[in-house]
Order: C-alpha cells, then sequence, then structure tokens
C-alpha cells in the first residue's frame, strides 16, 4: 500500500515536472469527458422532469383514428365508454395546435369548461370566464410583448382577427407545462377552430383500478374498432425510449471525437521526450525494474484520467444544470420552435457515472497500454548514452 | 436495437477487451513457443519484456470484463421500464432469451478473469515466472469465453425489441411453475434455511482451521466448499432471502433486490456472496499451482493470511445480511410453515 503511494506520488511529481504535455492532455480530455456527460445528465434530466410531469396526466387517452390520421371524437364514444365497468370518469378535451405568422411558432391552444378551478397557484390572474377572455403561458407573453390587461389577436379558422383579453398568465415556473399554451373557453375554442358541436379532440379516461387500464383499453377497441386508446404506460415507455434514443444518437456521434482523443493520448504517450527516456533510464539504473515503471506510468495514466474525469464532469453539470444546456437542448428537447426555458433540477446517480466512466477511461488506458510498456522496457544503458 | 448509454458502454468495452485479449493472445503465443527459462539470449530477453506487456493488456482486459458483469446487470435492471410486463431485470432479460445466456458466461468469467489477475500477480513476483506457459495457454482458454460473452451480449442487446411483451419475475420464480427457476423458488423454505446456515458453518470451521493449520488438504476443502457456495447462495437467494427481504411468501425474485426500493441491498449481498466464493478459491488454488512452481510458495505464505481474512470479512458480511431480516424483520413465515 506505502509503496504505491509512493509511485503515485512520484508520478504526480513527475506529471508536474511536465506541465505543458500533462495539462494538454488533461484538458482535452476534460473537453471531451465534458461533451459526453452533458449529453447523458441532460436526457437523464429530462426524462425524469418528463416522467414527473406525466404522473398527473389521464389514466388513458381515447382517440379517434379515421383513415390512419387522428381524427375527432363524436359524443357517443364517451357515453359507451362511460358505461364499461371500472372506469370512473370520461372528460372530453378539446384543444389544437396554432401557427402564428408573427413569432413563427407553434402555440397550443387549450379549452376549459366551467369546471375548471378558477385559481391555480401558478397562476398570476384568473382564467377565462368569458368568451373573450384567454389566459397565456409565459413565453408567448414574452413573444408576443403582452401583459395581463392587454388584448392578445390571433387568426381563426375563417381568417378572421380574434381580440382576447388576457386575464391570466402562467409563471415561469410552470413553463415545462405552459410556455406556450394559451387556454380560452371551451365553446369560444370550438368557434375559432370552427369545430362541429358535439364533437372533441379526444377523451380523458380516468380508470378506479390502474391493473384494470389495460382491460379497459382493450374493450374500447373492441367497441369502436377506429379509436386508438393510449394508456398512461405507454405514454411513459414512449418517453423513456426517446430520449433513450436520443441520447445514444448523440453519444454515437461525439464517440468520433473520443477516438480522436484516444488518437491523440496514443500519439502523446508514444512520442517520449528525450528527457523522459533519461528519466526512466536513471530509475532503472537505481534499480527499478520493469514491473515498476509499468506501475508509475499506470499511476500516471489514472492521475491524468481521473483529474479530467472530475473536471469534464463538473463542466457538464455547470453547462447543463446552470447554464441549461444552451449547446444541446435544440437537439434533445424536440422540434418546437418556442423552446420553453427551464431549470433542470440537478440529479446525477451512480449509474450514469459509471457509464461515463467506462466510456471514457477505458479507452484512454487502452490507448496508452503499449506506448506506456515501450516506454518502460527501454534498456538504460542505451538511453543514458544518448 | 436500443441506443440506450449503458448498451453502448458495454458495447464498447467488450469490443476494447476482446481487442486486449487477442493482441495479448498473438504476442503469447510467440512468447509460448520461444520461452526457455535458462536461456540467456537477446529473443529471451525480449521475450521477458513482452511478458509485462501481455500482462498489463491482460490485467485491463479482465478487470474491465469483471467490472463488466456489475455494468451489465445495473443496464439491463434499469433497462425494464421499455418492456411491457417487466419491473426488474428478470423482465428484461425474458425479453430476449439470451439474456441468461449472457449471465451463464459472464459469471463464469468473472471468476476465472480475476483467478488469472491474482496468478499472474503472484507469479511475477518470483524470480523467473515459472507460471508463464500454463499462464498463457490458459489465455488460449480465456479468450474464446471473452469472445463468447461479446457475442451473446451483443446478440442479446441487438435483439431487444420493446415492443415485445415480456413475462417478469412473479411468473418466472413461480412456484408452480415448470422450469429451473421455478423448481429453485418451490424449493422448501426450512430445509434450505438449514442447508445454506450448516453449509456456511462448515465454511467457518474450515476457514478457522486454515488459519491455524498449514495442511494443504484443508485449502483444497475449502476451495471446493466455498465453490459450492456459489450454487448453494443463489438457490438460497431464491428460494428463502429474497422471500424474507421483500417481506412476501411468494415473490422470489434475485434481481429485485437491486433496486432502490430495498435499499440497494442486493449490491452487497452479491458482493459477500461473490467475494467469499473467490477468497476462498484462492489459498486452495496457489497451494495446487505450487506441486509445479514451488517458488511459488515462498512468495504467497506472506499473503495466504490476507486472502483468508478477506474471506472471513465477506462471510460475515454475507451472513449478517441474510440473518437481519430472518432474525429481527417483522416478517414471519410461520402461517406457511
Amino acid at each position: 500500500m506505502m509503496r504505491q503511494l509512493k509511485i503515485l506520488d512520484f508520478a504526480i511529481a513527475s506529471l508536474r515536472r511536465r506541465k505543458g504535455k500533462s495539462l494538454s492532455i488533461i484538458l482535452v480530455f476534460a473537453f471531451t469527458v465534458a461533451a459526453l456527460s452533458s449529453v447523458l445528465l441532460l436526457t437523464h434530466a429530462l426524462r425524469s422532469e418528463a416522467t414527473q410531469l406525466l404522473a398527473g396526466a389521464p389514466d388513458l387517452v381515447v382517440q379517434r383514428i379515421i383513415a390512419g390520421r387522428h381524427d375527432l371524437i363524436p359524443g357517443s364514444y364517451q357515453e359507451k365508454i362511460e358505461k364499461i365497468p371500472g372506469v370512473k370518469a370520461v372528460t372530453p378535451r378539446l384543444w389544437g395546435y396554432y401557427y402564428d405568422s408573427l413569432t413563427s411558432s407553434n402555440f397550443t391552444l387549450l379549452g376549459i369548461g366551467d369546471d375548471a378551478p378558477r385559481g391555480l397557484p401558478l397562476l398570476a390572474g384568473r382564467l377565462p370566464k368569458a368568451p373573450d377572455e384567454c389566459a397565456i403561458g409565459s413565453g408567448i407573453a414574452e413573444f408576443r410583448g403582452v401583459t395581463i390587461g392587454d388584448d392578445l389577436y390571433l387568426i381563426n379558422q375563417e381568417n378572421l382577427g380574434v381580440g382576447f383579453t388576457i386575464v391570466g398568465l402562467f409563471s415561469a415556473q410552470s413553463n415545462l407545462l405552459t410556455h406556450d399554451l394559451i387556454i380560452l373557453e371551451k365553446e369560444t375554442l370550438r368557434k375559432f377552430f370552427a369545430i362541429p358541436p358535439g364533437l372533441n379532440t379526444d377523451l380523458a379516461v380516468a380508470v378506479y383500478n390502474p391493473q384494470e387500464v389495460n382491460m379497459v383499453a382493450q374493450k374500447i377497441k373492441r367497441e369502436f374498432p377506429a379509436a386508438r386508446p393510449i394508456t398512461h404506460d405507454e405514454i411513459v415507455r414512449t418517453y423513456d425510449a426517446v430520449f433513450n434514443w436520443r441520447s445514444g444518437m448523440l453519444l454515437s456521434i461525439f464517440s468520433v471525437a473520443l477516438v480522436a482523443f484516444c488518437i491523440l493520448a496514443w500519439d502523446k504517450a508514444t512520442g517520449l521526450s528525450a528527457e523522459e527516456r533519461r528519466e526512466i533510464g536513471v530509475l532503472k539504473a537505481l534499480g527499478w525494474d520493469t514491473g515498476d515503471v509499468l506501475l508509475l506510468k499506470f499511476w500516471e495514466g489514472m492521475f491524468i484520467a481521473l483529474t479530467a474525469f472530475l473536471l469534464g464532469l463538473t463542466a457538464a453539470l455547470i453547462h447543463v444544470f446552470w447554464l441549461g444546456a444552451p449547446l444541446l437542448a435544440m437537439v434533445v428537447k424536440g422540434w418546437s420552435v418556442l423552446f420553453p426555458e427551464f431549470r433542470l433540477v440537478p440529479y446525477i446517480d451512480l449509474q450514469q457515472i459509471f457509464i461515463l466512466a467506462f466510456l471514457t477511461i477505458v479507452p484512454y488506458l487502452v490507448s496508452t497500454v503499449i506506448p506506456c510498456w515501450r516506454a518502460a522496457v527501454t534498456d538504460p544503458d542505451s538511453v543514458m548514452r544518448g | 436495437m436500443i441506443l440506450h448509454p449503458g448498451i453502448l458502454a458495454l458495447l464498447l468495452g467488450a469490443l476494447l477487451v476482446i481487442l486486449l485479449m487477442l493482441y495479448a493472445c498473438i504476442i503469447g503465443f510467440g512468447v509460448l513457443r520461444h520461452w526457455d527459462r535458462s536461456s540467456y539470449s537477446q529473443q529471451q530477453l525480449e521475450l521477458e519484456r513482452r511478458t509485462y506487456l501481455i500482462s498489463t493488456m491482460v490485467n485491463y482486459a479482465l478487470g474491465f470484463q469483471a467490472l463488466s458483469l456489475l455494468l451489465f446487470i445495473y443496464t439491463v435492471d434499469s433497462l425494464h421500464p421499455l418492456f411491457i410486463g417487466a419491473m426488474c431485470a428478470t423482465g428484461t432479460l425474458n425479453a430476449n432469451p439470451v439474456g441468461w445466456d449472457v449471465l451463464l458466461v459472464k459469471i463464469p468469467v468473472f471468476f476465472l478473469a480475476w483467478l488469472w489477475v491474482i496468478v499472474n500477480h503472484y507469479d511475477l513476483q518470483v524470480e523467473d515466472s515459472p507460471l508463464v506457459r500454463p499462464k498463457y495457454a490458459a489465455l488460449f482458454g480465456l479468450l474464446p469465453l471473452v469472445v463468447l460473452d461479446s457475442w451473446r451480449q451483443f446478440r442479446y442487446f441487438t435483439g431487444l425489441d420493446p415492443q415485445i411483451i415480456t413475462s417478469c419475475c412473479g411468473s418466472l420464480f413461480n412456484q408452480s411453475g415448470k422450469g429451473i427457476a421455478s423448481s429453485l423458488a418451490a424449493l422448501p423454505v426450512v430445509p434450505m434455511v438449514w442447508v445454506f446456515y450448516l453449509w456456511l458453518l462448515m465454511l467457518l470451521i474450515l476457514l478457522l482451521l486454515a488459519f491455524k493449520f498449514n495442511s494443504s488438504a484443508l485449502r483444497y476443502l475449502l476451495a471446493l466448499a466455498a465453490f459450492m457456495l456459489l450454487p448453494v447462495g443463489l438457490a438460497s437467494v431464491i428460494s428463502f432471502i429474497s422471500i424474507y427481504i421483500y417481506e412476501m411468501p411468494t415473490h422470489h425474485c434475485p434481481f429485485d433486490l437491486l433496486q432502490g426500493g430495498y435499499h440497494f441491498i442486493g449490491y452487497p449481498l452479491y458482493l459477500g456472496l461473490f467475494g467469499t466464493v473467490l477468497c476462498g478459491l484462492v489459498p486452495g488454488l496457489m497451494r495446487l499451482l505450487q506441486i509445479f512452481a514451488p517458488g511459488l510458495g515462498q512468495v504467497f505464505k506472506k499473503r495466504e493470511r490476507f486472502w483468508l481474512f478477506s474471506m472471513l470479512i465477506f462471510l460475515l458480511l454475507l451472513l449478517v445480511l441474510v440473518s437481519r431480516p430472518l432474525l429481527f424483520g417483522s416478517f414471519t413465515l410461520q402461517a406457511y410453515l
């Protein structure tokens, strides 16, 4: 144990003697680690955010499909689904997307009925009560430069401008949900999009027993062949798969950087300076054997790898959780133009660190094995004679 | 295939391990052919230098291989939300049955890799490295295993499809079902508790005797008993340790133990089990090798107590972790006995 510590001490001292070279390797390595770990940290944080949000999603969403496309769902569906045993409630939902040519971004419009709560903790003001009122998310307020009391003008289905008085504004904490959201009264929304009466966008079904959700979904599918029931579990799984896929995709791209780094490490380790050769020669003349020199090289490598790993990980933590991952967010978050800006909850688990170490330290150690060995077997005699 | 970061890390690691092992075997072949301990030629000097390269590379490769078992279990466990019907690693492994074959290779390779690294470590400390030939011959045996492991792992991960509806531990480790997992779960609890504790007691006695007496036969016996602890321990985990930890008489899964809901107790538990087995094997194996290489005895003599002592620690860890829920947990099986 003492011997290992002494050799480690010597390794650090000898790295310090070659400051420039060691620092350059550490910096490049740290950069590679930072790139890889940003991807992992960001996707993991987004995934846990999504999972938490989806905890409040309905057990079952029923859509109607015609010719493979999503279609409006008639009221008759609701009555029949309510009669299925185990179903607690069926709520018809009316919502849609709105392309805003002014800001060239997509808004989400949601209609609420009379049963909606009037005040919410994250809402300044109140939800709309009259046909000419609306509540908006902070992203829209920012993009359009409006606030409570102002009028929001939108173009309806008949290409006519409609003005709504803003009576509520969602605070930034609820951004992931409400950033691009406009809330209108249900009947106002129906008129705005010219949706025929009796039709809704989809149905949210609440089920008493979570274990019966799949059975209820099967029954709905049997009753209405045109229906597409989507269970809560399916949504969670899809999100999981999507985030895994995105981070895996990015990791594959960044692995090219890793390969480039390994080549650099190999090159740096191979190109021993005359001084290093002399150092190894002297050590061996003093009685170190090849195994000791290899151990020295191993500790040098470990020191560089761990320092760079910690630096890179810290940089990634700052990049993702403090700065909000400006360099990666576009790719990982999604397709929307109007990105919510939100603070991710810092969260790392052991597995990620383990995976990162496996992805970065292992290739580095492997790429320096042979150069290190070449250095360690140098003949003291030939080196010192010059 | 699922592009999960853990899967990418495992596949990359496997590729690197194969490359290292392959290169080590290629050089090792030259060493095996021309090795002549008594020679003072330039060639012999060159070969001796190469042994350093080989042992460094193989140490790295087998070290990564041993870590990859942990990462594999961890990854498989964290993938389970992707599969309909999966609730832990069992479901993920069932989603593509090759997964079980991966474990069947990975666990033996884990032990063989550690034993090779340990033997190599002591052999290098002997002046003339007497075990060079058997060691490198063993490398040629390890290489196909490592390749098989990587190949199966690759097939397992590429064959995973989230559309598959899989079955989880509840149905696999079902007492009334058929198949090996079910019959393990159906092992009667009380006799199994006896077998497990008597086995541990026997190991403990053998261990204490080995501390006291320097007999080789004792070490062989200890190694054999430690080796047999692996099946006994795994069967006990499925048969009774699991149900006491879950506090549920029908839940026999050996993988749920690894989840946060049970405070990750599976990790120290399996560490205790695998550590006991490994540390128990080492003294016996070294004694066996001393028959061929007497020089090894001198080197290992001082270190033997370290292995015996480590085994004692792991054994006690296992004992404490298993006994705590049995003795102090609020769950009893009285109504079922």
